[in-house]
């Protein structure tokens, strides 16, 4: 970590500008930022309760603030990692155009303003998951997990999993099984992601030291890992039809989506060598992205222009 | 004034202007959340 510091200070010292607007927008990771905004979307449309458009995007607003303290603060403390991998080494801090003590801040800030503000705004169920959230994210997963264990992504993604449980959470005031199964799909659907990505940035993560799965148990495990996960997430993808909160198109196109994940997954699983390994691996990860955004596109068509083709579980039933 | 002078007086300013909209930004926000949340109300106080 004090090379890191080092070569910090120095990047920072040849800049000697501060940090650009652009740094700033960085350090709030805003690809993941939308897909947090987008499943809490989902949550709030799906909930069976309707918020004012104008609270509804207010409390939107509170949790992508939410989410950029979460990667503020995450950029903050991983920067001696940052600086070690070729991914993540032009972010702000390891270039030297943001102070770690500025992104901290920065991070912070962010953090105490959304809580309070999304607790105002929306109600204070929805803030304290919020702020559990980003707690969990920077204190569990971060600090702790991250550094130790390769199982880091597994508990560590349910920072990741819990948007749209606040975005129900905002609109409800409550919790209730149909948030807690859209948890749980993007829980079970984190690690074959992460993974799939560890496969291709092994090198680099053993570089910075970080334990992820590939690095410490070997490619061929983290691939079977990636099958059983997938073989979970499949048929948990179609829960939220059981449930009811998804009808007969959400049905069909998770079963689908899931069917492709699965084979995709199978071929990551079978092609162990050379480029065909590493396109396998490229393929799923991209594609594990598109499922998760199609699967909750479909439930936010389906609640969001009354479209779902009928109940599925009354389907089944007749 | 040389470059790197320049430029972070730029950086400097345009983070000002960046901060100077947020604010602008979320002072419209609560006007209009609050307006939404009294509802009605508005209309009824007394006077």
């Amino acid at each position: 970590m004090a090379d890191a510091a080092i070569s910090i200070a120095a990047a920072k010292i040849e800049t000697g500008a501060g940090g650009d607007v652009a740094d700033y927008v960085a350090l709030m990771k805003p690809r993941v930022m939308f897909l947090v905004v987008f499943t809490a979307l989902v949550g709030l449309v799906a909930a069976p309760e309707s918020m004012h458009p104008v609270l509804a995007l207010a409390s939107l607003i509170c949790i992508a603030a939410g989410a950029g303290a979460s990667g503020a603060l995450n950029m903050w403390f991983d920067a001696d990692i940052d600086a070690r991998m070729a991914r993540t080494a032009a972010r702000p801090v390891p270039r030297g155009h943001v102070t770690p003590e500025e992104a901290r801040s920065f991070g912070a800030v962010l953090a105490v303003g959304s809580i309070v503000c999304l607790g105002v705004m929306a109600n204070w169920l929805a803030a304290s998951l919020l702020a559990f959230t980003i707690g969990f994210y920077v204190f569990v997963y971060t600090m702790w997990l991250k550094r130790t264990t390769p199982q880091n992504i597994v508990i560590g993604g349910a920072a990741g999993a819990l948007p749209p449980m606040i975005g129900w959470a905002a609109a409800t005031g409550g919790l209730s099984l149909e948030s807690f199964v859209l948890f749980l799909i993007i829980f079970v659907w984190t690690p074959p992601h992460f993974w799939a990505l560890a496969l291709l940035r092994t090198g680099d993560y053993a570089k910075a030291g970080v334990p992820m799965l590939p690095v410490v148990a070997g490619a061929g495990a983290t691939r079977a890992q990636i099958l059983i996960y997938s073989l979970i997430l499949a048929p948990l993808g179609m829960a939220p039809a059981v449930v009811g909160l998804g009808g007969a198109l959400y049905a069909a196109a998770a079963a689908v989506l899931g069917a492709i994940f699965v084979v995709m997954a199978f071929d990551c699983y079978s092609k162990r060598e050379g480029e065909a390994a590493d396109r396998a691996a490229k393929n799923l990860f991209g594609y594990s992205v598109l499922y998760l955004f199609l699967l909750f596109a479909v439930l936010l068509v389906e609640h969001g222009f009354g479209i779902d083709g009928g109940s599925f579980v009354s389907f089944w039933a007749s | 004034m040389d470059d790197a002078e320049k430029e972070r007086k730029r950086r400097q300013r345009m983070r000002s202007i960046a901060i100077a909209w947020i604010l602008a930004g979320l002072a419209v926000l609560f006007f209009i959340v609050t307006i939404v949340r009294l509802g009605g109300n508005v209309a009824n106080r007394p006077l």
